[in-house]
């Protein structure tokens, strides 16, 4: 007996003082990790369904060519190499030998083109491989993807759950992919987990694929994803140990009050690629918002230290510009709009619009359309009223009504969040692009911004395949942005990933857990 | 006779109501703006218009109004509640997945509404200025005034965080191994706080009903003429005055009823439980006309044959209704 306590005892003291270094050489496999989600995915195939509700479970049922690290740089996954010709307009994937769908049946090239023929047929992000005019297969692990412009963006749409491997002889039987029965049952995947079950609003049941391409991997048996919608449930089900990982939370008091845990590890980190920006957005063509230096006057008059302080508890991150501040790209040297009364005041008396005898100049509507940006909504009435701008703020009972007035460019200013997905051609371009000035279609260029100098640099930008020289560009298009101000930027969602001491390696990429899981462990 | 004319003459309004209910809603779910394209576009992160103008050629959405409306009907004369917009999938299928844990929950929490508020009623009505009695008062319109899903949260807190007896939330555990008698306790185990939530607003109303209502029924002549005759108090309590008293309770169980999926909207949300008042919520804030005019009709349904039931039941319990005197 004593030997044995000993033992434990010596064992206990190493654990401690070595644990990180053996926390990350030695995974342990077994064990059920619970994840909690906030909402049903529609269904459970991302090539046909974007958004983090399908790509959290997508992930894990599907692989994609690449993965990303936490520095943006390329890993192998399904393609174990890759090259891109000299002239950018040939780009070769090596697939892993060997292997499998969940079905048994070889992961082919022929797979690979297919997938990205469904993706561009059904995928709602049109320009990830809209410059791909065919992919050949030369052989079974071969596939060579011929563009008709260099594409920079292609390599982040290779990733995560934009470019999910779905086996052609399930998804190619002729039936409408986006409607396919076994989008929701009987998922015939390609990534480190197969579904046991998918129960709409309860939970998501996938276990270990034990013929995963990656040797040993995954390390967990099960994952169960389960579906709870209301926040503070969730932060108990966290708090209480039945749920052991979280991502995208964003209330702050509930972060703030987990933070203080010692059970519990909270991290904003591994949200670059997904990249959430919350800003207020202004209809250039249509009232006194018109005007740049209105615009510029309302950003000067936004005190945004006071939403990232005292709205969001210091949980979000300030932003900018129109890319994520964890992006290589973004450009933090631009007009950051610090609060200035005077200068608001000068700019909105330069632009003709003297206070009248109320103290008023103008009345703006602002609008907003769901309940975790009424703070902000809120607070840009009294702070817009020092500069004798009289806003009415009108909330939209639901998302289709907001939708609606929006996207008819029926409004004056609005809170607006919109991602960025990776590459700036995927989730940035649209805002600004005068080309995208479409009536009825939510998170296009609503803003009704032209400026043939920034569509010059996005169509450049889009194209240039030397990292340094795109940057450059990106830079430049940041700045001009910057000061013709089409959209105020205020904060990053304040999102962030919880889990449980027990989990270690939690996904800490770009992708958060819209990334496959293969690396979590559980400690005993 | 009377009784099946009277029935004839009830499932003859129920079906003017229910065709009434399917065109409102129908109409209604058309005035407000927006549609099931936008919510698809904020699942996905935004569209292009390719996209968007897809969507609404799949699902029927560029016909005119009353066309779509004259197919809907048409279809659910024949049995058919359309196709989800959002899940795929027959509504049909969605509702019969959904209806029975809402059924076990609403169901529970009424019958633990009825009873312990039938007890407390009694209580407080015993000693109508007593101690008892306006603790019974305290406790019913703090429950009645809570708003559900505080209620429903502290419950929580309480029972799931600071003293975790009860898990947060869903219907069952999915790590469970075990035989059948497991899983029913596990499902029970689950209930117990979703429960007590949903009943804490019922509870009022039936403890104050019935504790009105036994007042009244005690202060009549033919208790006095009990109490003369030397029959026990608990006799004349339960045997004389209860059966009478009872009617109102019965009839608000009936109207009550009719809450099954407004007043499981919160309760169901908080505790994730997978029943008809969360996928009443979903399908509202993702416009998914299909399936909220099938919970809709759904719930019309049940109104009518719960009014319908409650008829009978009263007509068992009172006499004077069974012979028309009144």
């Amino acid at each position: 007996m004593k030997p044995m306590i000993w033992r434990s005892l010596a064992a206990l003291t190493c654990a401690a003082i070595i644990s990180p270094a053996l926390a990350a050489d030695e995974p342990r496999r077994g064990g059920t990790l619970v994840q909690a989600i906030q909402g049903t995915p529609r269904h459970l195939n991302p090539a046909v369904q974007s958004g983090i509700a399908t790509g959290q479970p997508g992930a894990q049922l599907f692989a994609a060519p690449l993965r990303y690290d936490e520095n943006w740089d390329p890993q192998p996954y399904l393609a174990e190499s890759w090259e891109t010709s000299d002239d950018g307009l040939t780009v070769t994937l090596n697939l892993v030998k060997g292997a499998t769908f969940h079905d048994g049946k070889p992961i082919t090239s022929k797979d690979v083109a297919f997938s990205i023929k469904t993706v561009q047929e059904n995928h709602p992000f049109k320009t990830m491989f809209a410059p791909v005019e065919s992919v050949e297969t030369p052989d079974d692990t071969t596939a060579v993807l011929k563009l008709s412009k260099p594409h920079p963006a292609l390599m982040l749409a290779m990733s995560s759950q934009l470019l999910p491997i779905i086996p052609q002889h399930v998804y190619g039987d002729g039936q409408d992919p986006k409607a396919h029965p076994q989008n929701s049952e009987n998922v015939v995947g390609s990534g480190p987990f197969k579904l046991v079950e998918f129960s709409r609003d309860q939970h998501i049941i996938m276990e270990r694929n034990e013929n995963f391409f990656i040797e040993g991997r995954p390390y967990v048996d099960r994952i169960i994803m389960r579906i709870i919608k209301d926040g503070s449930a969730r932060t108990i089900a966290i708090e209480n140990g039945e749920v052991w990982l979280s991502a995208f939370e964003q209330n702050a008091r509930d972060i703030a009050r987990m933070k203080k845990s010692d059970k519990l590890v909270v991290t904003p980190e591994g949200y670059g690629a997904i990249g959430p920006l919350a800003w207020v957005a202004f209809n250039t063509k249509k009232g006194p918002t018109a005007d740049v230096k209105v615009r510029q006057a309302i950003a000067y008059a936004i005190d945004r230290n006071f939403i990232l302080k005292a709205l969001f508890l210091g949980t979000a991150k300030e932003a900018r510009t129109g890319i994520h501040p964890d992006s290589p790209f973004y450009n933090p040297d631009v007009e950051p709009y610090d609060v200035d009364l005077d200068k608001a005041n000068a700019l909105l008396d330069e632009a003709g619009y003297a206070k009248g005898d109320d103290g008023t100049r103008f009345k703006l509507v602002l609008d907003y359309g769901w309940a975790s940006i009424k703070p902000p909504a809120e607070y840009l009435k009294p702070q817009l009223k020092k500069v004798g701008i009289d806003i009415e703020v009108r909330a939209s009972p639901d998302f289709p009504t907001w939708a609606k007035r929006i996207s008819n460019h029926d409004f004056d200013m609005t809170w607006d969040v919109v991602f960025n997905w990776g590459d700036p051609v995927i989730g940035v371009h649209r805002t600004y692009d005068s080309n995208n000035i479409k009536e009825g279609v939510i998170w296009s260029n609503t803003q009704q911004y032209e400026n043939a100098k920034i569509d010059e640099i996005m169509d450049a930008a889009g194209r240039e395949t030397d990292p340094a020289k795109r940057k450059e560009m990106y830079a430049k298009f940041q700045q001009i942005l910057a000061n013709d101000l089409p959209v105020y930027w205020a904060y990053t969602l304040p999102y962030h990933t919880i889990s449980n001491e027990k989990v270690m390696n939690p996904p800490r990429g770009i992708w958060a857990t819209s990334s496959p899981l293969d690396r979590v462990w559980l400690a005993e | 006779m009377a009784l099946l004319i009277s029935v004839l003459q009830r499932i003859g309004y129920a079906l003017a109501l229910l065709i009434a209910v399917l065109v409102l809603n129908f109409l209604l779910m058309h005035a407000a703006p927006g549609d099931i394209a936008d919510t698809i576009a904020q699942d996905m992160g935004g569209a292009d218009a390719e996209v968007m103008e897809r969507i609404r050629r799949d699902y029927g959405l560029d016909l005119p109004v009353w066309q779509q409306l004259l197919r809907y009907i048409g279809n659910v004369a024949q049995g058919d509640l359309g196709y989800s917009f959002f899940f795929q999938v027959p509504v049909t299928d969605l509702l019969i997945e959904r209806v029975p844990a809402t059924l076990l929950l609403v169901i529970t929490a009424q019958l633990l509404a009825i009873l312990v508020g039938v007890i407390l009623g009694v209580i407080a009505a015993r000693r109508p200025n007593g101690f008892g009695s306006h603790m019974v008062t305290l406790l019913a319109l703090f429950g009645y005034s809570a708003p559900v899903f505080w209620t429903g949260i502290m419950l929580l807190i309480c029972f799931s965080l600071w003293v975790p007896l009860f898990p947060s939330g869903g219907m069952q555990d999915v790590t469970l191994e075990g035989g059948l008698f497991e899983r029913v306790l596990d499902v029970a185990r689950h209930m117990v706080l979703p429960v007590i939530t949903l009943a804490s607003i019922f509870l009022a109303l039936y403890s104050r009903l019935c504790r009105a209502s036994m007042l009244e029924v005690l202060g009549a002549d033919y208790i006095r003429t009990a109490k003369a005759k030397g029959l026990s108090e608990g006799g004349i309590v339960f045997k004389h005055a209860l059966k009478n008293a009872l009617s109102p309770v019965v009839t608000l169980a009936g109207l009550q009823f009719s809450a099954v999926v407004s007043g499981a909207v919160l309760v169901e949300t908080v505790f994730s439980w997978p029943g008809l008042g969360t996928l009443a919520l979903q399908s509202i804030l993702a416009r998914d006309t299909p399936t909220i005019l099938g919970i809709l009709f759904f719930s019309s349904l049940v109104v009518v044959v719960v009014n319908l039931i409650t008829d009978l039941v009263l007509r068992l319990i009172d006499p004077r209704i069974r012979t028309g005197a009144a």
